[in-house]
């Protein structure tokens, strides 16, 4: 392609932007004729370099826009679908560029018919509606000054090369125009509108009434104009890109030579280097200064295209919009500039369509019908904020959360304990639109997070207020260039690192006896930093380098602690030490380390080593997922932790308190019950005498606790579900109230059955039931099963009473508290069992029994060598000393009342040890 | 150079290799693609970087990522205060430097001395070396730089 289409190309495209801008604020006053003349003479201007490069098609859609304008100029009355068929006309001629640009300079083929002949019938409109008679001799008064020219090429495209005369006549008049593009944007504008200033008035005053005056004054102003231009083409050149970033290479390599140069010179101190020095070192920053100056353009040029796309947003959603620019002129480099814009239309897109209401709902709210979008630019130190503003809902947090919840990105309860502007964040998440419709313009699922990526990316950083019913506003805050930043050194495990400033909040140092000392929750160590906790991590941890050992070196003395903020994160780096802040040139990592999230990249410092460049967002990521890490490792300490209290019966207990029968709250293990259930009254079905249920596949027996208690009627009955090696007991409960967490001391013993005792829990008297009692009635064999297993732990007790009621009572003392118990009515019987070999470790028999008593029993049982060691236990109604001393005498090794239940168990206990004391 | 090197070839079939030795063994890369030959010092480690990145490093106002290539023919680590040198390399406009025992001398050789890798070659050497040369009591294997660097970032890719 040759330098003058590239040139053409470049300069038609910036004149379409402003076209645009300008178009849209005509149809807003259609009476300004500034604005009118503004943009007659750029598409003018396109039109007229269109036929000298010879690009017919291009050339005949831009005359016949001219044409539709001139009449505007003439005084038509301007409507929206003029200007909107303008617009599409531009919207064609940029859509032909792009394809001249890709195919070289050649014109792609295809007609402009559709939009020509559109444009042509419009003007004849604007024509026949026109005002008065005199209008029409004026339109061919216009024909007549320049119709001729326009004609001609229209007939017969031009090719490269081919010039007539009338071309050449027309290239000198519109000389001046060519020479005022090369100027960059803004000069122009600003330009443009001191000239319009001067000549505005008379030509305003006087255009709609003579056409000759105009004339008149064009040519003055045109006169005016090549002066003024004249000037302003020898004080601006246009220059490639490329120049200025390769320049800019160049002067971030003189600053590290520089900084190089002044490392040495620090070390000799009386050094004839040191004044010259100064001076390169003054010069080299100013010429840094400049060379950035280059690179920065206004941030006005990344807005050019937003009031269009505003007003056809406006147009496609029906909503009217205002769009407000503040601070265009504010600078940034030109890179940042680049990757600002799509972000930038992706968020006013978003202000449009989500951000404001539909006119009718303003009204409601007692707003004015316009929406107004507001997008301000202001510098604040080193870098630039932009603020895209709306004046509409705001953000409905229930709909976030909704959205949040649906998409599994946080629970509930997590969600309830977040603040609001943590809900508002969940819309940098990806995949995240809250738009009910899918419309043309968003809630296509790419939205802000795409934005926040890009914002970061630059290292910048993305923030979000909104007020509901008032509007929301986000606020994007980057640096104002890439190239060069500020950075501070620090050390971390015996290396230097680089912390971009940008990121840096402060700096604060660790002493063990200040205020500023690192605590930990559990492993997590924190900061008290201004009454808020900050979490810490420390750098050698975070890149593994140095010694392994972190935590203890996390709590030493001698430390700073980098407070960095990233978005809403802010968390603290711990480093040990500090060096200075330097400016230091980001240089890419070579692509073998671009997977290193951790880094941004690489630089030389002044004392010519290489140092890495930490990476904010990369911090921030891993501190999140090393937080995660954390969490997990506690999670697994305390599930360790809750085995060993298990174990460990002193510690608390977790009960599950329920109300069965009775109004006093019961209580039990809650390590016991296997899950809480609750089922229909209609599934629980009666079989051979007793309630069962359906329960994963096997029928599960329901035991009750009291036998008064009944089932309900209606509705789901709550019950309590213990399982253990494939069988199920269901417990039925009338409530199930809370768990707690308390100690199980039996305070008072009972004696009903299933009822080990009362404890106090909660404040209250809460019955432990005992469910070594409840777990035989539904299956009776519950116990036995285990027997197997359990022979060589447990003790085998024989229990001899002719009482149903005390055998019942018992067994399940015993049972609870460790013993195999086998319960008989009677000596005779015990004999039998004893005689066909069944051992035992213990007897405990009752006194007064019938036939054979237990002194008898017991006397008999001495006599036999086999059973004289065996400890055989009293169990007497009668406590006095006299039976006391009876039973010793036939031969029992303790007497205890049948109504102390502990005092049982602590004899038996007592036995076991002795027999054990001697054994061993 | 490339030109030169290429004239040679059509001349006399032969190429021109800068030899090195890591760990005892004779390596040759064809001195087109050798930039440089330097002594890498004050080498800054790489956190969290791949085993054979030995570090970043300035040489002559360039950020040079070094290349163990011990590490990446896995052989044993030399000794702490043991010498190296460094063979400057270009790829895809980047600047590495391969970190290696010991810089010999250029030969130059005949196509007619070189064989393809023995079948029972260890994959991982396999992977980078493009031939070897039979040289007099010895044997030289060439180290292929574009292999060398494609089998260092597909399976980064990968992950």
């Amino acid at each position: 392609m040759d330098d003058l289409l590239s040139e053409f190309l470049t300069e038609t495209n910036e004149s379409l932007d402003v076209v645009d801008v300008e178009l849209v604020k005509f149809e807003q006053e259609p009476n300004n004729a500034k604005i009118l003349d503004n943009v007659f003479r750029l598409v003018h201007t396109i039109k007229g370099t269109c036929g000298f490069l010879g690009l017919p098609r291009l050339e005949a859609l831009a005359h016949a826009g001219e044409t539709l304008m001139g009449k505007f100029r003439d005084g038509a009355k301007v409507t929206p679908d003029a200007v909107s068929l303008i617009l599409s006309s531009i919207d064609r001629i940029k859509e032909i560029l792009a394809e001249l640009e890709a195919a070289n300079g050649t014109e792609p083929a295809g007609s402009d018919h559709d939009l020509i002949s559109e444009l042509e019938r419009m003007a004849l409109e604007a024509d026949t509606r026109g005002s008065a008679a005199d209008e029409a001799p004026e339109a061919e008064d216009d024909g007549l000054a320049r119709g001729e020219l326009v004609e001609q090429v229209l007939e017969r495209p031009l090719r490269p090369g081919e010039v007539s005369l009338d071309e050449l006549e027309r290239a000198f008049r519109e000389a001046e125009v060519e020479v005022e593009l090369p100027v960059s944007a803004p000069i122009s504008e600003i330009e443009a509108d001191a000239e319009m200033e001067a000549e505005a008035a008379p030509p305003a005053a006087l255009a709609p009434r003579s056409r000759v005056r105009e004339e008149e004054a064009a040519t003055r102003e045109t006169a005016e104009k090549g002066e003024k231009k004249a000037s302003v083409s020898s004080q601006s050149i246009r220059v490639a890109v490329e120049t200025l970033e390769h320049l800019m290479t160049m002067v971030s390599e003189l600053v590290l030579t520089r900084n190089q140069l002044l490392e040495i010179v620090r070390r000799h101190e009386d050094s004839e280097f040191k004044v010259p020095l100064q001076r390169l070192s003054n010069v080299t920053a100013e010429l840094q200064e400049g060379v950035m100056k280059t690179r920065m353009q206004p941030i006005g040029n990344a807005w050019q295209k937003l009031p269009r796309i505003v007003r056809d947003l406006s147009q496609e959603l029906d909503k009217p919009i205002e769009l407000e620019m503040i601070g265009a002129e504010t600078e940034l480099d030109r890179q940042v500039l680049e990757l600002i814009k799509d972000p930038l239309t992706h968020m006013i897109r978003n202000s449009a369509d989500h951000g404001l209401e539909m006119p009718s709902d303003r009204r409601v709210a007692g707003k004015p019908e316009k929406g107004t979008i507001t997008l301000s630019a202001y510098h604040e130190g080193g870098h630039i904020i932009i603020e895209v503003k709306d004046d509409g809902r705001g953000i409905d947090v229930d709909r976030v959360k909704a959205k949040v919840l649906e998409r599994g990105l946080a629970s509930e309860a997590e969600l309830d304990k977040m603040t609001d502007q943590q809900i508002h964040k969940f819309i940098f998440h990806a995949g995240f639109s809250t738009a009910q419709n899918i419309t043309s313009v968003s809630g296509r699922g790419v939205g802000m997070d795409v934005v926040r990526n890009n914002v970061e990316l630059i290292g910048g950083t993305i923030d979000l207020r909104s007020v509901p019913g008032r509007g929301s506003s986000f606020i994007i805050k980057i640096p104002l260039t890439l190239a060069i930043v500020s950075a501070l050194i620090v050390e971390a495990g015996g290396d230097r690192f680089a912390i971009p400033q940008l990121s840096v909040v402060e700096l604060v140092r660790v002493q063990s006896n200040s205020e500023h000392r690192i605590e930990r929750i559990k492993d997590t160590p924190v900061l008290r930093l201004r009454n808020k906790l900050l979490p810490l991590v420390h750098m050698s941890q975070l890149l593994g380098v140095g010694p392994n050992d972190g935590d203890q070196e996390i709590e030493s003395d001698t430390g700073f602690i980098v407070v960095m903020q990233v978005g809403s994160q802010t968390f603290g780096v711990v480093v040990d030490g500090v060096f200075h802040t330097e400016e230091i040139v980001v240089k890419p990592m070579s692509s073998m380390l671009r997977n290193l999230t951790m880094f941004s990249g690489n630089t030389i410092l002044g004392d010519g080593a290489v140092i890495m460049i930490i990476d904010p967002n990369g911090v921030a990521s891993a501190m999140a997922s090393h937080a995660s890490s954390v969490v997990a490792e506690n999670e697994r300490k305390e599930a360790e932790d809750a085995m060993t209290s298990a174990l460990d019966g002193q510690s608390t207990v977790s009960m599950l308190l329920f109300r069965a029968g009775s109004p006093e709250p019961k209580a039990v293990p809650l390590s016991l019950v296997t899950r809480l259930e609750e089922f229909e009254v209609s599934k629980i079905e009666h079989s051979n005498g007793r309630d069962l249920v359906q329960y994963r596949g096997s029928l599960m027996p329901l035991v009750y606790i009291e036998a008064s208690q009944t089932r309900r009627g209606e509705g789901t009955q709550p019950m309590l579900v213990f399982s253990d090696a494939g069988r199920s007991m269901g417990l039925v409960v009338d409530e199930i109230v809370d768990i707690v967490e308390d100690r199980m001391n039996i305070e008072v013993g009972s004696d009903r059955a299933g009822i080990l005792g009362s404890a106090v829990i909660k404040d209250k008297a809460t019955e432990i039931i005992d469910l070594g009692y409840y777990l035989p009635q539904a299956f009776e064999d519950w116990f036995m099963r285990k027997e197997m297993d359990i022979a060589a732990l447990t003790k085998k007790v024989l229990l001899v009473d002719d009482s149903a009621f005390f055998r019942n009572m018992l067994t399940p003392v015993l049972k609870a508290a460790g013993y195999d118990v086998t319960a008989v009515n009677g000596a005779r019987q015990a004999f039998e069992l004893l005689e066909n070999g069944d051992t035992f470790q213990a007897i405990v028999s009752d006194i007064e029994m019938p036939e054979i008593n237990g002194f008898e029993f017991c006397e008999a049982l001495r006599r036999d060598p086999r059973f004289r060691k065996l400890p055989v236990l009293a169990l007497s109604a009668v406590v006095s000393p006299a039976s006391i001393e009876r039973g010793r005498q036939a031969g029992f090794d303790d007497y205890v009342a049948k109504f102390d239940r502990p005092g049982l168990i602590a004899s038996l206990k007592d036995l076991f040890a002795g027999e054990m004391g001697i054994a061993a | 150079m490339r030109h030169n090197d290429n004239l040679a070839a059509g001349i006399d079939d032969t190429i021109q290799y800068v030899t090195v030795i890591i760990g005892g063994q004779l390596f040759g890369l064809p001195i087109s693609q050798v930039h440089d030959v330097f002594v890498p010092e004050s080498v800054t480690r790489v956190p969290l970087a791949a085993p054979e990145v030995a570090g970043v490093l300035n040489l002559r106002g360039r950020i040079v990522t070094a290349i163990d290539m011990r590490k990446r023919l896995h052989l044993p680590a030399r000794d702490a205060n043991a010498q190296v040198m460094a063979v400057g390399i270009e790829h895809k406009g980047e600047s590495y430097g391969l970190v290696i025992d010991q810089v010999g001398e250029v030969l130059r050789l005949s196509n007619d001395s070189m064989e393809p890798n023995p079948s029972n070659l260890d994959k991982r050497w396999a992977e980078i070396s493009g031939g070897v040369h039979r040289l007099d009591g010895k044997l030289m294997i060439i180290l292929d730089v574009t292999r060398l660097f494609g089998a260092m970032f597909e399976p980064m890719a990968a992950a």
